[in-house]
């Protein structure tokens, strides 16, 4: 039977992960090869990569990161941040990661799904959705935030209109809105052929009081294509009602797991306790 | 020990993963396209990423698939990843009037239950069976131990001779994970991906 994945998010600047003071272990604070390497031992079903460089020397340094992990590490590994070409995930994916993510591009530019799915296989194209409630519907409004996009996307946000979308899909951390309902986005990003969602609600986001479980089950119900929870992961419980109730496939967690306030292997040993099936590595 | 494994490299697939999982065990590979070098070397894997008909056709368009049945036919060590498995059946629903290398009966089939593609980990439990012939787990053509794979497919193989399953897969229904008969083995999961335990799989297929 398929296991549900656990998954820890390094967020990378520079080449190197950024680091909080607490941090896990300072033996390998900052370095992503032992970080991962770490994180591979204890369980960890596949890393995801955020890479949050600025400088002009961010490729440059994405790409050692990527070939340095592929070295050492031999689970599968995702890597997201900024990508916005056919080349960039080419490369990426050429020095040895598994999969890109692909967030404000994917909205600006969807057929940037396709033509990536299409060359490089759809398992290798995971489209990231930052969702957050929205109680008065404004969102539709705001369709102009997508003038430069893929009519049909602009034309469903414009139909949406009459309803209120329950979640709307924000990029460039945060604004402005887009107006994208993130059911439909999830729906439209499949057909597009998106392999993943990674499905970050923005309200839960660091409020460790667990996953948003009406938007992955939205979400997850709508599309048939896995769905990677993320944001709001505060205990073990989290993950299993993120499987269960969620409906999710896959959850992530970042500085859980960094600072070392959740052991993986107790996540899931609580999954397993559940019914939840997990790879429980000895 | 091998002394040089040939990777197939045929325009499409991601093989660094493969090569460095080769290169940590401390085993030399050659990505390449030269149908000459294939058929030197002393054993062979064909990785796989994309689509069906397009791995065919670039291995028809460089020679590549009359390299490998040769190199097959002649008893070199083969083994196929994930599409490279599906490669070597008859034909694929994925890509309809395409051939495949037909070394084996049967063709790919696209799964009817489930999220599709299916990624991510799931149990291999070894048929008992190594080359045709029943083995346990201290045989060592045993290759196969139950354990976690990484997987992503949307398609698998169902060989018509079932003797030939060396290990099988539950994915809402059991599917053929892997192949096994004489000097080929072909398996729908990454081995170069699945930690460990794929680890020491690739370590006793090179026999180190």
């Amino acid at each position: 039977m398929l296991t549900k994945r656990i998954i820890p998010c390094l967020d990378v600047k520079d080449g190197l992960v950024v680091k909080g003071t607490n941090f896990v272990n300072l033996q390998y604070a900052g370095d992503p090869v032992g970080l991962a390497k770490r994180y591979n031992a204890e369980g960890a079903d596949e890393l995801v990569f955020l890479d949050i460089t600025a400088s002009v020397e961010k490729r440059k340094t994405i790409m050692e990161l990527v070939r340095k992990v592929a070295a050492e590490v031999f689970i599968p590994f995702t890597v997201g941040g900024g990508i916005n070409s056919v080349e960039e995930i080419q490369e990426i994916l050429a020095a040895g990661a598994d999969k890109v993510s692909l967030n404000t591009a994917a909205v600006k530019n969807p057929a940037l799904i396709a033509d990536a799915a299409s060359r490089f296989g759809r398992q290798a194209i995971v489209v990231a959705i930052d969702a957050k409630k929205n109680d008065i519907g404004a969102g539709a409004a705001n369709s102009d935030a997508l003038a430069a996009s893929d009519a049909t996307a602009v034309s469903d946000a414009a139909a949406d209109k009459e309803t209120t979308p329950a979640w709307e899909v924000y990029v460039n951390g945060g604004r402005p809105p887009t107006g994208l309902d993130a059911v439909k986005w999830a729906k439209k990003a499949e057909e597009l052929g998106a392999g993943e969602i990674l499905l970050t609600s923005m309200d839960c986001d660091g409020t460790k009081d667990g996953f948003d479980l009406a938007l992955c089950k939205a979400v997850s119900s709508a599309v048939n294509i896995p769905i990677i929870a993320s944001g709001g992961a505060g205990k073990a419980e989290d993950f299993a009602d993120a499987f269960t109730t969620g409906g999710a496939d896959a959850a992530l967690a970042a500085s859980l797991f960094h600072y070392n306030e959740l052991a993986i292997s107790t996540v899931k040993e609580c999954c397993a306790k559940q019914g939840i099936p997990m790879r429980c590595v000895q | 020990m091998m002394e040089m494994i040939a990777i197939v490299d045929y325009g499409a697939g991601n093989i660094s993963s493969v090569r460095n999982a080769l290169s940590k065990l401390g085993v030399e590979s050659k990505a390449t396209c030269d149908p000459k070098e294939i058929l030197a070397s002393e054993s062979v894997i064909l990785p796989g990423v994309g689509s069906f008909g397009f791995l065919m056709q670039s291995l028809r368009q460089k020679g590549l698939d009359e390299a490998i049945l040769q190199s097959i036919n002649k008893g070199t060590p083969f083994l196929g990843i994930c599409l490279g498995m599906q490669a070597l059946f008859e034909s694929s629903e994925e890509s309809p009037g395409v051939a495949g290398l037909g070394i084996f009966k049967g063709k790919v089939v696209r799964f009817q239950r489930g999220k599709v593609p299916q990624i991510g980990w799931n149990e291999v439990l070894p048929s008992g069976k190594c080359g045709g012939k029943v083995c346990d787990e201290g045989d060592a053509k045993a290759l196969f131990s139950k354990g976690y794979a990484y997987f992503v497919n949307s398609f698998y193989c169902a060989p018509s001779d079932a003797s030939i399953i060396a290990a099988t897969t539950d994915y809402l229904g059991e599917f053929a994970c892997a192949v096994q008969k004489g000097n080929i083995t072909a398996v729908q999961f990454h081995p170069e991906k699945s930690g460990d335990w794929g680890f020491e799989l690739l370590k006793r297929w090179t026999g180190c």
